[in-house]
């Protein structure tokens, strides 16, 4: 079977900083992957460097069997290729509603309709809506992005992902900044996404990647330091040093 | 704020509220004929204030729905002016087709120049659009014996509209004329504005990050509106030419593109009617200020254009909305 997501030899460097060294996993289909290591490893890079909003020095990306190593951003995301942001990147003055329906009709391609109306677009006003309320954002998705609280921008930031059908979605701590408290329930949400979806999701919090990861990387210094099931990656000496040890609980 | 007793509106008739007509507009484009019928001696004002504030609503499209700022747009007025003109000294005076010729041709060099304009931001964007206006005006400067150089293009004549209704000295027909032909590229920017690629363009404003991460085509998005707002321009500068029988290379200095985008910016970025109400005080306050005080009438623009971006955010359109929402809410 084909690998939803397959990285082989990424290199990066800023200047004289290696970001990503030789970086190569495999992501099966509907995996739940964690993706872990200290700040500033290189885990957003990594992700940026997936998704082509950083071009590798090195190295090459199969998407589903298919070579995207050269493909520009955009086109990544239609090929099935989804990401959502550290930090909130949304559109402030639409209101959810408007931006995911923009998402959707940006998969659909109706977006170069310039004559006719948008409410007219009723399949994708209505998907639109469904993602918006399996996300609990239905009460709220009428009024501007910018007004919304900040647990509620982090979830639209799921529902812009999941509007663009993803097969493979990747989470850049999507409970940044969430109360602990909450940070729970949000990943509930995430865990109750389609089987299908292959997940890479990043975060520091070691109860929560215990709880929902089937597979953990860990990542130090531009590094994949090693990879494995959850019990192989608590066990394991060497990340209770690194990792554990000194930001895991910080 | 919102009450929780009245159930939220279905998704799809939310957004369709959103693009309803309000009375307001309604007004406003009947208020648009008065002149006819109130200030006959305006007449020619008022069809001036017309064309520039369609021109200034197509700089919009761009500036106010998909984030691009341009400093060059008095090129494609210009151009448009220039196409229909040199069209009529040729022989061909037909008023309607002329529009047409005159966008086409500036729609065709936005093109172009749209492959240049979508690869930037920021300041190289305002540079390259200025540059671009330089160049057109300079080569219309050029080739005098095309367009008459520093002396104008001369021996433009429109014909009949419609063949029917002559274009009067009192410039009756001309108000008439321009006022149909602006509100239709009203409607058709309105139409835009409502549709899935206007809302692709406020995306792309708000956050083009984010919308290559949707999987969007932000350079194809902004390329196809540059080219509408350059034929729209274009449009507006045929409807002068035709109006006026005459072309002169003010009609694509850098002054022009200047003042329109100080227009729209006293109007309101973004707000459909900015640069049509921007246009109107713009202009009207010259017409009454330079009476008075012709030197120093632009100390007033400018004063007025501090005023209104430190405290007008929106512009006044933007302010009026805003105003209109408070005595609602008041009223009820
Ligand atoms: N555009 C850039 N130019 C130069 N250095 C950069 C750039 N982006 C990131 N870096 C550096 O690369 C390293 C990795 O950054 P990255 O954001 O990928 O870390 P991270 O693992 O996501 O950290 P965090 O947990 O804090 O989000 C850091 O040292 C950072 O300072
Ligand atoms: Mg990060």
């Amino acid at each position: 079977m084909t690998a939803a997501l397959l990285a082989k030899g990424l290199d990066k460097r800023f200047g004289s900083l290696v970001v990503a060294g030789g970086i190569s996993f495999e992501l099966p289909v509907g995996e739940r992957c964690a993706l872990i290591g200290p700040n500033g490893a290189g885990k957003t890079t990594l992700i940026n460097l997936l998704t082509g909003m950083l071009t590798p020095d090195a190295g090459e990306i199969v998407l589903n069997g298919e070579d995207i190593s050269r493909a520009p951003p955009a086109r990544r995301v239609r090929k099935g290729l989804a990401r959502t942001f550290q930090i909130n990147s949304l559109f402030p003055k639409l209101n959810p509603l408007e931006a995911t329906t923009l998402a959707v009709c940006e998969r659909r391609g109706e977006t170069g309709d310039f004559l006719g109306r948008l409410a007219a677009r009723r399949d994708a006003v209505d998907e639109a809506y469904d993602i918006l309320k399996s996300l609990r954002l239905d009460g709220v998705c009428r009024r501007e992005t910018r007004e919304l609280a900040y647990g509620q921008q982090r979830l639209l930031e799921i529902a812009l992902a999941l509007a663009t059908q993803p097969k493979v979605l990747l989470l850049d701590e999507p409970a940044a900044g969430v109360p602990k408290e909450d940070s729970g329930e949000l990943f509930q949400v995430i865990d109750g996404l389609s089987r299908q979806l292959t997940l890479l999701f990043i975060e520091h919090d070691m109860d929560v990647v215990f709880r929902f990861a089937s597979r953990i990387l860990v990542m130090v210094g531009g590094r994949l330091l090693l990879e494995g099931t959850p019990a192989e990656i608590a066990n394991d000496a060497r990340v209770r040093e690194v990792y554990l040890g000194s930001a895991g609980h910080g | 704020m919102s009450d929780a007793s009245v159930p939220a509106k279905p998704p799809a008739e939310f957004l369709a509220d959103g693009a309803r007509w309000r009375w307001a507009e309604i007004a406003f484009w009947l208020a648009a004929t008065l002149p006819y019928f109130v200030a006959q001696d305006y007449l020619q004002l008022a069809g001036q204030v017309l064309i520039t504030g369609l021109f200034a609503m197509s700089l919009d499209l761009i500036l106010g729905y998909a984030g691009v700022v341009s400093l060059g747009h008095a090129a494609f007025f210009g151009l448009g002016a220039y196409a229909c003109g040199v069209a009529s000294k040729w022989g061909w005076g037909e008023p309607i087709t002329g529009l047409l010729i005159g966008g086409a041709f500036a729609g065709i060099v936005g093109y172009g120049a749209s492959f240049i304009v979508s690869r930037f931001k920021g300041l190289a964007l305002i540079m390259i659009t200025l540059g671009l206006n330089q160049l057109v005006a300079e080569a219309a400067n050029s080739a005098h014996g095309l367009t008459g150089g520093a002396d104008g293009l001369q021996g433009v004549h429109t014909w009949d509209l419609l063949g029917y209704f002559h274009f009067d000295l009192y410039g009756v027909t001309a108000f008439w004329y321009i006022l149909a032909v602006v509100f239709a590229c009203f409607l058709l920017t309105r139409r835009m504005v409502h549709s899935p690629f206007g809302l692709a363009l406020r995306g792309i404003r708000e956050n083009s990050t984010r919308m290559v991460a949707i999987g969007a085509a932000n350079r194809a998005h902004i390329r196809k509106a540059f080219v509408i707002a350059a034929f729209m321009a274009g449009v507006a500068g045929a409807l002068l030419t035709e109006t006026t029988e005459t072309v002169s290379l003010e009609t694509l200095s850098f002054q022009r593109s200047a003042d329109v985008l100080v227009m729209l910016i006293l109007g309101g970025v973004g707000q459909l009617y900015g640069g049509v109400v921007g246009a109107a005080i713009y202009m009207v306050a010259r017409d009454r200020f330079s009476d008075v005080n012709p030197q120093y009438w632009y100390f007033w623009i400018g004063l007025l254009l501090i005023a209104v971006v430190v405290f007008l955010p929106n512009g006044i359109v933007g302010g009026l909305k805003k105003l209109g929402g408070y005595l609602g809410r008041a009223g009820r």
